[in-house]
């Protein structure tokens, strides 16, 4: 067991208690959670800063804003609501299309007006966020992503999840859907993560929980090789998140459509740490290289130069 | 906020903590174990005698200053006897008065003592006695016994030591005949050695006193000599010579006078007796703590009235509960519904105890599940959902304390402990965890949650535990003290230590 321990240290893997100890509650402050927190003022916020996101149609905020929603979406067969205040992906519907007078998921799930009314007044309730507070629901373009991850993902949206340290990227992966996960890019619910090699955007071998795996299990093509499309504006988009927050240490959700290129679909404060097992290594020997070496007060330009430099797979101690 | 400071704070809080539990452990004798039971004595004094024609003053010297023991409690009991106490030379004296008295009379002096190493004779350094007033022959022979003593003595202690001996010795000693009768009691040297000491001028008193040994019945009173060397006071068996407090000796009053006497009767007899019980030490050290002036006792949980009492006993055990889910969180990483449902939910154990509370628990968790289920097809909106659940978890509670109450089944009686808001939550936690992330993630979270309440239960449910922490509540200081270090913890939880085992050096994960 101690062995175990000290070669998990000697790996510079994080664990949940230091992530939350020495990164969450010395680098990000509470005043500026909500900014994460709640993703219309994620969203309204990158509009600001010009870093694109999914286009807002329109907002729920009452029971009553419910009727609105055909209106709101009339123009658009597509869409996605998410409670503004989800974590884990809960509550998010993507709806693909209409038949008749339904409206059908991406999964090809049928379902009709009642049940949307439902799901929306459930989420504007609060049942979606922490702590279920009043929260609204965001109307929101369908990410339809781009061809490369057709082949590596199980309907659902795979998205790059960037993990930065006060403006530097330190660890990335892909989160790719799989049946098991009901099309959700979350690992916790059995997609598939697989590392991205910081300074080339190529992905490495993925994982399924704690397992290693070489090729998607649904679609059963290879998951290493890949190369990320416009890997440098992710790197960019995901260095600048942090001007825009001030938190030191999140994880920014970047897509990547097929039309409109990477957009950030959320920020988060408290990104996990499957990240490392994806990778296969730790965080925290990422972090201390940077601790150590960075300027923190470098552009993002810079901030890129550096981490490309130093965080090349595989990072050595 | 620097790990310095962290620690510092740790280690303040602890010592306090230590410090108060050692000073009311061994300070004042509060119990360490539970029901520890203290050595008490019962003391009784009879006091019968016949009344005369009119009214009636019975005085009975009563302990005041008893070095070795403390006064627990005491009673006066008579029949229609109007009693009082006040300070006398020789000590305390109750008094007894009634207008008028046929038949013979019985008043009663009971007292509870109990062991108090700490208890000296208290009372100040006594004045330089008078010297006895005597005729011309008597002092003549006094000055030469006490010139001759002092030639063989070097002190107050050895002086007073060859004094007894010569009293002692008395038929052979001129000077000492003159002064003793023959078959003089240990009551009458006692006296005559005073004598003799005023004439040294070195205070003395006779001490009478029984002893606790004789652990039940009637006792005789014994007599000591007390005398004053100047610092303190020295106890003399007056026969034996044995220098120093006999073990067991509860001395009840002092000087000359008997130990009850009586106005307007007659016959005055009184008959002692002593018996040994035991009592529960914490009593006994409230009591002290009482007496001696200390305000732990006075601003401890035990003034407070016996019901409340009773909630505490169980509040300051939700701490500890606490500290076991804090451990198993960020120690082990076990993932729970709610931070602190758990210990709620032993909390309601107590009553059920483990294994029904188990059964009952995942009965209603499962039975408000069905129902949660068949709720989210009618599709109401939150509050009214839980409310819903709310109240049929009552009525489930209610309907399964009924259903075992009816089979005979004593332990459904107590689901009605339970937290049902609590429990209503859970369900209600359960059923989104059940839909978004799966049977399988809701069901372990389920059991994580019911097995670490189940912990946290046998921990609560250690006597000493509970006893310790109502006793010594100070001892909390320390759980804080534990957790402000825990909170500084950045180490591996233990089951990361298997979640990234893939990340380990040689684990083949490399690629």
């Amino acid at each position: 067991m101690f062995s175990r321990y000290r070669g998990l240290w000697s790996e510079g893997v994080l664990g949940l208690n230091q992530r939350n100890g020495d990164y969450i509650l010395k680098f990000n402050p509470r005043r500026l959670y909500p900014l994460v927190d709640d993703k219309l003022k994620t969203k309204r916020l990158a509009l600001q800063a010009g870093i694109a996101v999914p286009e807002l149609y329109g907002v729920i905020e009452t029971q009553h804003d419910i009727r609105r929603l055909p209106q709101i979406v009339a123009d658009h067969p597509e869409f996605a609501l998410k409670p503004a205040h989800g974590s884990a992906g809960d509550g998010i519907l993507v709806i693909a299309g209409r038949s008749a007078s339904r409206y059908r998921t991406i999964s090809g799930l049928l379902l009709d007006d009642a049940f949307i009314s439902h799901h929306l007044s459930n989420a504007i309730n609060g049942q979606f966020s922490l702590g279920g507070v009043q929260d609204v629901v965001i109307v929101e373009y369908m990410v339809r992503f781009s061809a490369l991850f057709e082949r590596v993902s199980f309907q659902g949206v795979p998205d790059v999840r960037v993990i930065v340290f006060r403006g530097y990227p330190v660890m990335a992966m892909v989160r790719l859907p799989t049946r098991v996960s009901h099309g959700k890019a979350n690992l916790h619910q059995g997609a598939v993560g697989a590392g991205i090699d910081l300074a080339t955007g190529v992905t490495l071998n993925g994982v399924i929980g704690t397992e290693v795996v070489t090729h998607h299990p649904d679609t059963t093509y290879a998951i290493a090789g890949l190369e990320i499309p416009q890997w440098d504006t992710i790197l960019d988009i995901a260095a600048r998140c942090y001007e825009l927050t001030g938190l030191g240490y999140i994880g920014v959700d970047v897509v990547l459509d097929r039309d409109r290129g990477p957009l950030v679909l959320e920020l988060n404060a408290r990104p996990g740490l499957a990240i490392q097992i994806a990778n296969r290594q730790g965080l925290l020997r990422r972090l201390r290289i940077c601790e150590e070496r960075a300027d923190f007060s470098a552009s993002a330009a810079s901030r890129i130069e550096f981490a490309k430099r130093e965080f090349a797979h595989p990072v050595a101690p | 906020m620097n790990n310095r400071h962290i620690y510092f704070l740790s280690a303040a809080l602890t010592v306090l903590s230590l410090a108060l539990f050692f000073y009311k452990s061994h300070v004042l004798g509060f119990p360490v174990a539970p029901s520890a039971q203290a050595q008490i004595w019962t003391i009784e004094a009879a006091v019968s005698f016949d009344p005369g024609p009119a009214a009636v003053k019975v005085t009975l010297r009563i302990p005041g200053l008893t070095p070795g023991y403390s006064l627990m409690d005491e009673n006066f009991i008579s029949r229609g006897f109007g009693s009082t106490t006040r300070s006398a030379p020789a000590g305390r004296e109750a008094q007894w008065a009634i207008r008028e008295a046929t038949g013979p009379q019985t008043v009663y002096y009971r007292a509870l003592m109990y062991k108090d190493p700490n208890r000296t004779a208290e009372d100040t350094t006594p004045p330089f006695p008078e010297p006895p007033k005597l005729d011309e022959p008597s002092r003549i022979a006094l000055e030469a016994l006490i010139a001759d003593v002092r030639r063989q003595s070097a002190d107050v202690a050895s002086f007073t030591t060859e004094l007894l001996k010569r009293i002692n010795r008395g038929q052979g000693d001129q000077s000492v005949m003159l002064f003793l009768n023959k078959g003089s009691t240990a009551a009458d040297r006692a006296k005559l050695a005073t004598i003799f000491l005023a004439g040294a001028q070195i205070p003395a008193r006779v001490a009478h006193g029984v002893s606790l040994r004789d652990r039940s019945g009637a006792v005789r009173p014994q007599v000591l000599l007390e005398v004053h060397d100047g610092v303190q006071w020295l106890y003399f068996n007056p026969i034996t010579l044995e220098q120093g407090l006999p073990p067991d000796f509860l001395i009840w009053w002092r000087g000359d006078e008997s130990l009850a006497d009586i106005e307007g009767g007659s016959n005055v007899d009184v008959t002692l007796a002593v018996q040994q019980s035991l009592l529960d030490a914490l009593l006994v050290a409230e009591r002290r703590a009482e007496q001696s002036g200390s305000h732990s006792a006075e601003f401890s949980l035990f003034s407070l009235p016996i019901a409340t009492q009773a909630v505490y006993s169980v509040l300051l055990m939700i701490p500890i509960g606490a500290l076991v889910i804090m451990l198993l969180r960020n120690f082990v990483g076990i993932k729970t519904f709610g931070t602190f449902m758990p210990v709620l939910v032993a909390l309601a154990f107590r009553e059920t105890r483990l294994l029904w509370g188990v059964v009952l628990f995942a009965i209603i968790v499962s039975l408000g599940l069905l129902i949660r289920f068949y709720l989210e097809k009618l599709r109401l909106l939150l509050v009214p959902r839980l409310t819903c659940v709310l109240t049929i978890v009552v009525l489930l509670m209610a309907g399964i304390s009924v259903l075992s109450h009816r089979l005979g089944i004593q332990p459904g009686l107590s689901i009605a402990l339970f937290p049902m808001v609590i429990i209503s939550m859970t369900i209600e936690r359960m059923s989104i965890v059940w839909e978004e992330r799966g049977a399988y993630e809701a069901i372990q979270e389920g059991t994580g949650s019911l097995l670490v309440a189940a912990l946290a239960y046998l921990i609560m449910g250690i006597h000493w535990l509970e006893h310790l922490v109502f006793v010594f509540p100070e001892l909390l200081l320390m759980v804080i003290a534990v957790t402000v270090l825990v909170g500084r913890y950045t180490g591996y939880r233990l089951l990361e230590l298997r979640r990234f085992k893939a990340l380990l050096p040689g684990a083949g994960g490399a690629s």
